[in-house]
C-alpha cells in the first residue's frame, strides 16, 4: 500500500516536472521559429537554395510566389527565415551588415531604417538597378529614390507601399449623423487635415456613447506627417524636426484633437489598443491597406462589412518594405534575379490580392487583381482605386536616418501625454527633450 | 580530503622490516625508482588536474565575460555608433561626466530604485510566509513545492503579456474588479505609480515562488528539538517563527536580500514587455524605465554603443558598491550572532 502511494505521489511529480518542462519546450520551440537555419548553396540533388530574411509578415510564402518561382526555376529552392518584429529584425541586421558576415541572400528593409542602411552600408549591398529586367520606371518615383544613394546606387527593390486613406465605421457614422458614403465622406475633409478633425467634432457632438471619433494620437500625428514633404530632415540631410513648421503644426493639431477628446488614449498596436477595435470604440483610422489586415486580425467577426475607405485630406505614404541582396550572400547572382523578379508588377498585384500590401509598381494598378480587390472589413467596397490615387498622390518625401526614432518619440513621449491632461507646450517639451537625448544632439 | 597520495604511501625504506637479503637490493631499488616515478606523476597530476577540471568555466568566463566586460569599457571611452562599430573616436571620460546631468539617466536610477524596493520588500516577506507555510504537514506537499516553481519556468514574455491584459485600462480584470469595489480605475501604463505597481507585481510573481524554496530548504535543516524545546517552554507557532526560525535563516535572507537586489537592479524584460510598443522608453513619460531598459535604449535603438558602454560600466560599479555594503553588513552580522 504504502508502496503504491510512493508511486502515486512519484507520479504526480514527474507529471507536473513535464507539464513545466512541455512549456519550457514550448517557449524554446517559439524563439526557435524566428530563427530556423539559414544555411544556402547546393544541396545534395544540385539545387541552388536563396535564403531570404524577412521580419513580420510579408506573404510571399502565403500568395504562393515562392512556389511559382520555383516552378519556373527548377533549379532553385527558397528558404525564408522569419522574425516577427522589425525591433528585433533590424539590429540584427545592422550588425550582420557592419561586421560583414552572417547575411542571407536577400534581407528585407523596412521604410523606417531605409535611409540609415542607404546611407551607412550601401558598400556592402549590391546595386540593384543594374540587375536584368530592373527599369526605374517600374517603380513609383519616389519609392525608387528612397533605396538610391547620393552617388546613384539602387540598394534595395520596393515591395510594397503604404498609400494612406481613412477607414471609418459607417454604422458609427451614421449614428452621428455624418454622411457614410466614401466620396462624400471623403468631401468633408478633403485638402486639409484640421477639417479632419472638425468632422471629429462633429461627430463627437452627436457620437454614440462611450465612442471616440480616432483611435489613438499617434496614429493621427502619423497620418498627418505623412503627407509633409519635408518633416524631419531638408533635402540636404540636416535635422529640421524642431524648427520645420509642418511638424509643429501637425504636433498642434493632434494635441488640439487630443485636448478637445476626440482620440482615445491609446499607443497603436498595444494589446489594449487592439480591445478597442474589438469592442468597437473608435469611429476612424488612419488607413494604409495594411491596416485593414490589422483591424481584421482584431475585430469581431459582427464588425465585417461595417467599415469603409474614404480618401485622406492629403495624400501621404505609411510604411513598406525594401528587399535588398547583401554582396557577401552565397549566390548573389541568383538572388538578384529573384528579387528582380519577386517585385516586378505582376508579382507586386498577386501579393495585394491575398495580404493587402500595396504594390509600389504603378503599372499594377490597373490590373484586375488590384482594381477589383475587396476586402472583409469593407464589404463589397472596391479599394484598389482609392490606395491608387492616394499612393500617386503621396509626396516624395525626404527621409533620413533618424526618422523611426523622431516619430516614435513625438508621438509615444509627446501627443500622448495631452491625453493624459498636460499641456500641448509640456508635450512638445517632453518630446523634443526625449528625441535630443537618443539623437545625441 | 585532505589525503595525499604521494605522502601517504607506505615508506619504502628504513621501515619495520629490517634485514633484508642483500639479493633483493636490485629488485628493491628498481622498485623504489618505479614508486618515485610514478609519484612524480602523481605530484604532477595532483598539482594540474584540478586546474584542467576547472578550466572549461575560467575559458568561457574569459571570452564571453571578461573580455566582453573589458571591451566594453574601453568603448565607453570612446564615441561608437552601431552602425559603424569599428569606427572609435577617443572621448575620454566625456561619456561618464555626461551622465551626471543626464536627467534620463537619474530618472531611469531613481524608477530602478524605486521599482526594485516594491518588488523585493513584498517578494521576500511573501516568500517567508509562503514556506513557513509549506514547512508543515502538508498533503501533497511535493507537488506544491514544485508548483512554487511554475512562475519562475514560465517566460516573462509570455506571462508580461497576460499581466499587460490584466492591467489593461479600459478592458482589464483587475480595473474590472476594482469597478466593483467601487474604485475608480487606474491607467495602469500611463500613470506613474501604478505603472511601477504593475511592473513590480510581475516581478513578485514570478520570483516569490524560487525564494520560498530557499527559503524551504533552510528551515528544513533546521533542527527539530530546537522547536520542541521551545514548545516545551511554552512558546507558540508565532514564537517559535520569530524566535527560532528567523534566527537561524539569517544567513539565508541575507543570500536571498543580495540574490534579489542584484536582480533587481538588472531589472529589464518586464518593464520592457509591459509596454512593447513604447518598449525602452519605458512609458510615456519614461515612468518606468529602468537602467536596464536605458541602456538598452542607448545602445539598440538609438545606436549611440558609447554611451550605452558608460551606463553599462557604471551599474557594474554600482553593484560592486551593494556587493561590498552586504559584505560589511554579513561581517557585522555574524560578529553580534
Amino acid at each position: 500500500m504504502r508502496a503504491r502511494i510512493r508511486t502515486a505521489r512519484k507520479a504526480m511529480v514527474v507529471a507536473a516536472v513535464a507539464s513545466l518542462g512541455a512549456g519550457l519546450l514550448a517557449g524554446c520551440a517559439d524563439d526557435g521559429g524566428d530563427d530556423s537555419s539559414g544555411s544556402s548553396s547546393g544541396d545534395s540533388s544540385g539545387k541552388t537554395t536563396i535564403s531570404v530574411g524577412l521580419f513580420g509578415t510579408m506573404g510571399f510564402k502565403e500568395a504562393g510566389l515562392y512556389d511559382e518561382y520555383e516552378k519556373l526555376n527548377p533549379k532553385i529552392k527558397i528558404e525564408q527565415n522569419v522574425v516577427e518584429r522589425n525591433e528585433n529584425y533590424y539590429p540584427a541586421l545592422l550588425n550582420h551588415l557592419t561586421t560583414n558576415s552572417g547575411l542571407l541572400d536577400v534581407q528585407a528593409v523596412e521604410v523606417a531604417n531605409i535611409a540609415e542602411v542607404t546611407a551607412t552600408q550601401a558598400g556592402k549591398l549590391e546595386d540593384m538597378s543594374k540587375v536584368s529586367g530592373v527599369s526605374k520606371s517600374n517603380w513609383l518615383d519616389w519609392k525608387w529614390q528612397q533605396a538610391t544613394t547620393k552617388d546613384g546606387k539602387t540598394i534595395g527593390l520596393g515591395t510594397d507601399v503604404g498609400p494612406m486613406a481613412i477607414c471609418y465605421r459607417t454604422d458609427l457614422f451614421k449614428e452621428a449623423g455624418l454622411p457614410t458614403d466614401p466620396a462624400e465622406v471623403g468631401k468633408l475633409w478633403a485638402g486639409d487635415w484640421a477639417k479632419l478633425v472638425d468632422v471629429g467634432e462633429r461627430y463627437k457632438s452627436k457620437a454614440p456613447k462611450g465612442t471616440f471619433f480616432m483611435d489613438s494620437p499617434g496614429g493621427l500625428i502619423n497620418a498627418i506627417l505623412g503627407s509633409e514633404k519635408e518633416k524631419f530632415y531638408d533635402s540636404s540631410g540636416k535635422i529640421i524636426y524642431k524648427t520645420n513648421p509642418a511638424v509643429k503644426a501637425a504636433f498642434d493639431l493632434t494635441s488640439e484633437a487630443a485636448e478637445k477628446g476626440l482620440v482615445q488614449s491609446q499607443t497603436q498596436f498595444q494589446p489594449s489598443w487592439n480591445s478597442t477595435i474589438a469592442n468597437n470604440k473608435f469611429a476612424a483610422i488612419a488607413c494604409p491597406p495594411w491596416m485593414l489586415g490589422t483591424i481584421k486580425g482584431n475585430a469581431k467577426p459582427d464588425a465585417a462589412g461595417k467599415w469603409a475607405v474614404a480618401e485622406a485630406p492629403k495624400g501621404g505614404n505609411w510604411g513598406g518594405t525594401f528587399l535588398t541582396v547583401p554582396k557577401s550572400g552565397k549566390n548573389v547572382k541568383e538572388a538578384q534575379k529573384f528579387v528582380a523578379w519577386l517585385t516586378a508588377p505582376e508579382q507586386q498585384a498577386k501579393l495585394f490580392k491575398v495580404q493587402a500590401s500595396f504594390p509600389s509598381a504603378p503599372s499594377s494598378y490597373t490590373m484586375p487583381e488590384v482594381t477589383g480587390a475587396t476586402n472583409d472589413m469593407t464589404g463589397k467596397q472596391e479599394i484598389g482605386p482609392i490606395f491608387a490615387e492616394a499612393a500617386k498622390a503621396a509626396p516624395v518625401q525626404v527621409i533620413g536616418p533618424k526618422d523611426q526614432i523622431i516619430m516614435q518619440g513625438l508621438s509615444d513621449n509627446g501627443v500622448i501625454l495631452v491625453t493624459k491632461g498636460k499641456s500641448a507646450k509640456e508635450a512638445w517639451e517632453s518630446a523634443v527633450k526625449s528625441i535630443d537625448n537618443k539623437l545625441d544632439q | 580530503m585532505t589525503t595525499r597520495h604521494d605522502t601517504a604511501a607506505p615508506p619504502t625504506e628504513g621501515g619495520a622490516a629490517p634485514g633484508r637479503p642483500p639479493g633483493d637490493a636490485v629488485a628493491a631499488q628498481k622498485e623504489r625508482r618505479r614508486r618515485e616515478r610514478l609519484s612524480r606523476r602523481w605530484q604532477r597530476d595532483l598539482r594540474w588536474s584540478p586546474y584542467a577540471f576547472v578550466s572549461p568555466f575560467f575559458l568561457l568566463f574569459i571570452a564571453f565575460g571578461l573580455f566582453p566586460l573589458i571591451y566594453t569599457g574601453w568603448a565607453s571611452l570612446h564615441q561608437v555608433e552601431l552602425t559603424a562599430p569599428t569606427d572609435m573616436n577617443w572621448v575620454g571620460m566625456r561619456n561618464y561626466t555626461r551622465l551626471f546631468d543626464d536627467d534620463f539617466f537619474w530618472n531611469a536610477a531613481k524608477n530602478t530604485l524605486t521599482i526594485g524596493i516594491i518588488s523585493t520588500v513584498p517578494q521576500l516577506l511573501m516568500a517567508m510566509g509562503i514556506a513557513h507555510i509549506l514547512n508543515y504537514k502538508l498533503r501533497a506537499s511535493t507537488f506544491f513545492r514544485v508548483a512554487m516553481l511554475a512562475p519562475y519556468a514560465t517566460s516573462i514574455a509570455a506571462a508580461s503579456l497576460v499581466f499587460v491584459l490584466l492591467f489593461g485600462r479600459d478592458y482589464g480584470m483587475i480595473n474590472w474588479a476594482l469597478d466593483f469595489a467601487g474604485i475608480d480605475p487606474l491607467d495602469w501604463q500611463n500613470d506613474k505609480w501604478p505603472s511601477q505597481i504593475a511592473v513590480s507585481t510581475i516581478i513578485v510573481w514570478r520570483w516569490t515562488g524560487y525564494n520560498a524554496l530557499i527559503y524551504l530548504a533552510a528551515m528544513q535543516a533546521i533542527p527539530h528539538d530546537l522547536y520542541e524545546s521551545a514548545a516545551l517552554d511554552g512558546a507558540n507557532r508565532w514564537q517559535q517563527f520569530i524566535h527560532v526560525t528567523l534566527p537561524s535563516l539569517r544567513p539565508t535572507i541575507l543570500f536571498t536580500v543580495v540574490v534579489s537586489t542584484i536582480g533587481a537592479s538588472q531589472v529589464f524584460g518586464e518593464p520592457l514587455l509591459f509596454d512593447a510598443n513604447k518598449g525602452t522608453s519605458g512609458g510615456a513619460e519614461h515612468q518606468f524605465q529602468t537602467l536596464g531598459l536605458y541602456l538598452y535604449e542607448q545602445g539598440w535603438v538609438a545606436q549611440h554603443l558609447g554611451r550605452a558602454s558608460a551606463i553599462a560600466w557604471t551599474m557594474f560599479l554600482i553593484l560592486i558598491v551593494i556587493g561590498i555594503v552586504n559584505y560589511v553588513l554579513s561581517r557585522r552580522l555574524r560578529a553580534s550572532s
